[in-house]
């Protein structure tokens, strides 16, 4: 069980998630300082550690559209958060699986900030609210990424066969 | 069964006599293109060759692409110190298709790809930048993709696990009305499919307007299609394409078409007339929330932007220098004028436009991305509007999440300079 630690609303672009002003820092060990920065009160929970491992993000529809930088999931998976969204934009969705940023696609999702979330294989239940939720699963394309840990050692593996 | 425009370029690439949407292929990558943030895809890159005992090499030097544009010239030491890490690379590779901070051959990634003939109708374009569905102006299945995922494609030169897109087909008939144009249409469309409504899916358009515009119109309308969520936007390449890459890029070589089968099968068809669109808005703070000009007529504007991979090429400069000659921007607002590549730079002084610009007071700048993005110069102070026809108007886009971005055509920056005010250009 894991607590929601935002609850955000539709179309949370790539800026807000990291915004443009910050891209010139790409290391992933230096990115989590900006995660939100415009949202300076969440921004500072963050940076202060006050969110165990595996807590949530709660997204709507179109969750991470915009900008395909990739620092607006290295940024996130600085402090080992969970993205779970009604629905998410292509690039950041797959960005997320390259680097290993744990996401769930949850399209009738109801979570408010503070709820006690339960992620099964394949539902969210609110412990809150006692409402469950079904789950869209990764296609199997993706899931071959996940299961070798990203896309760097996927293609690692791959480089070794082919070339 | 038929293909759409994608489905044909996927197969071919995949090595396949036919693909249909959601079958997961792995294309070959006929280009590969990154701007600044090659810095992060370098990292990447050597990551994936590491305890492999295998040279760090690109799989194919002359399809990988580099143009310095997001923060030209450097505005930090942190750039300049990536940039200076992405010429060594450049040079340890042997990568020629690489446009550094240049007043001749430099510019923006999304104008420099077309104008060198580097893209071609029927190639497969992956770019680490979500306006990467540019290409698709020339007949390219082009994407946006990440830099982990470019780190891949550099490795082993086609990109792994692609789900087939499904295609929407656009019909867009009817003539333009005077000041109407390709921007014009791309944001109605995109405040009619909403920000979300192309998302997973490929843009095909069609319909004689389409037919009937030139090259740089389709190039802002595939730009944007990523701002209804498109993973691609694609004109089927015609004569215009072929004449536009024989005389602009100079490209002499054959250049064969793909076009859709009759019998292709669209998800959905979304049909548009153009007689009488008015000029549009995207309002803040999201691309999708389009307006006609006509309900925000008259909002005061500190700060013009006529630039961008959207709209930052020469007939766009002719438009806008065509509304300010004799004209002088309105005190209390400030206008930026970004050419998108150096070649127009050049065109533009020679037609006269860049002096147009200064002596409308305008400050015409380097060629690159300029304020779009938020990251150089150009920035808003607290509580300034801005009006640009640039691609996003996201909070914060411009660098200051307490300002306000709308986004317009080249007619209506240039008007609404004049006023200060957000102005209709047909009331000029």
């Amino acid at each position: 069980m894991a607590k929601v630690i935002i609850a955000l609303g539709n179309d949370i672009s790539t800026d807000d998630i990291y915004p443009g002003r910050y891209m010139a820092t790409v290391l992933p060990t230096e990115t989590p300082q900006f995660a939100f920065a415009d949202r300076t009160d969440f921004n500072a929970r963050l940076k202060a550690r006050e969110f165990p491992a595996g807590s949530i993000i709660v997204g709507g529809e179109n969750f991470g559209c915009g900008s395909s930088r990739e620092q607006a999931c290295s940024t996130l998976k600085g402090y080992e958060v969970v993205v779970v969204a009604k629905s998410i934009s292509r690039i950041f969705l797959q960005n997320s699986i390259n680097l290993g940023l744990k996401v769930v696609l949850c399209p009738a999702l109801e979570a408010s900030e503070g709820d006690e979330l339960d992620l099964t294989d394949d539902t969210v239940i609110n412990r809150t609210t006692g409402k469950q939720f079904a789950q869209v699963q990764m296609p199997a394309a993706r899931k071959g990424i996940m299961d070798a840990g990203g896309l760097i050692p996927y293609t690692r593996a791959l480089l070794k066969v082919r070339r | 069964m038929g293909m759409t425009v994608a489905e044909k370029i996927l197969a071919r690439a995949a090595g396949l006599r036919a693909v249909a949407a959601g079958d997961v292929v792995e294309p070959k990558v006929d280009l590969a293109m990154s701007h600044e943030n090659a810095a992060l895809v370098i990292n990447q890159f050597l990551e994936v060759f590491d305890g492999t005992g295998l040279p760090p090499t690109v799989w194919d030097p002359s399809r990988v692409a580099i143009i310095f544009d997001h923060r030209v010239p450097a505005e930090s030491p942190k750039t300049a110190t990536n940039q200076k890490k992405i010429r060594e690379f450049v040079a340890a590779n042997g990568i020629a298709k690489f446009h550094d901070i240049r007043g001749d051959t430099g510019g923006i990634c999304h104008q420099i790809l077309p104008e060198y003939g580097y893209v071609r109708p029927g190639y497969v374009v992956v770019g680490t930048d979500s306006h990467t569905t540019t290409h698709g102006a020339l007949g390219a299945f082009s994407f946006g993709i990440g830099a982990t995922e470019m780190a891949s494609v550099w490795s082993l030169g086609y990109a792994v696990n692609i789900e087939v897109p499904e295609t929407i087909k656009v019909v867009v008939n009817g003539t333009m009305p005077p000041y109407v144009g390709a921007k014009d249409l791309i944001l109605h469309i995109i405040g009619t499919l909403t920000a979300q409504g192309a998302n997973y899916k490929v843009l095909e358009f069609h319909g004689e307007t389409i037919r009937q515009m030139s090259t740089s119109g389709r190039i802002a309308i595939c730009n944007m299609s990523v701002e209804a969520g498109a993973t691609s936007g694609i004109v089927p390449g015609d004569e215009e394409t072929v004449r536009y890459l024989r005389e602009v890029a100079g490209v002499t070589d054959d250049i064969p078409l793909t076009t859709p089968d009759a019998d292709a099968r669209y998800v959905r068809t979304v049909e548009v007339d153009v007689s009488k669109l008015e000029p549009q808005i995207a309002c803040p703070h999201m691309v999708d929330n389009v307006k006609p000009i006509s309900a925000v007529a008259g909002t005061k504007v500190q700060q013009i932007v006529i630039g961008s991979c959207t709209n930052g090429r020469l007939d766009d400069l002719e438009v806008a220098a065509g509304i300010l000659r004799g004209k002088k921007v309105a005190a209390g607002t400030r206008m930026l004028v970004f050419p998108a590549s150096g070649r127009i730079f050049a065109q533009a002084l020679a037609k006269g436009y860049v002096q147009d610009f200064m002596a409308a007071g305008a400050v015409v700048m380097n060629s690159g991305c300029g304020p779009c993005l938020g990251v150089h110069e150009g920035a808003l102070g607290d509580n300034e509007v801005a009006l640009s026809t640039t691609n996003r108007n996201f909070k914060g886009r411009m660098g200051n999440p307490k300002s306000e971005v709308y986004l317009c055509s080249p007619a209506v920056a240039a008007a609404s300079a004049i006023t200060g005010v957000i102005t209709d250009p047909r009331n000029n």
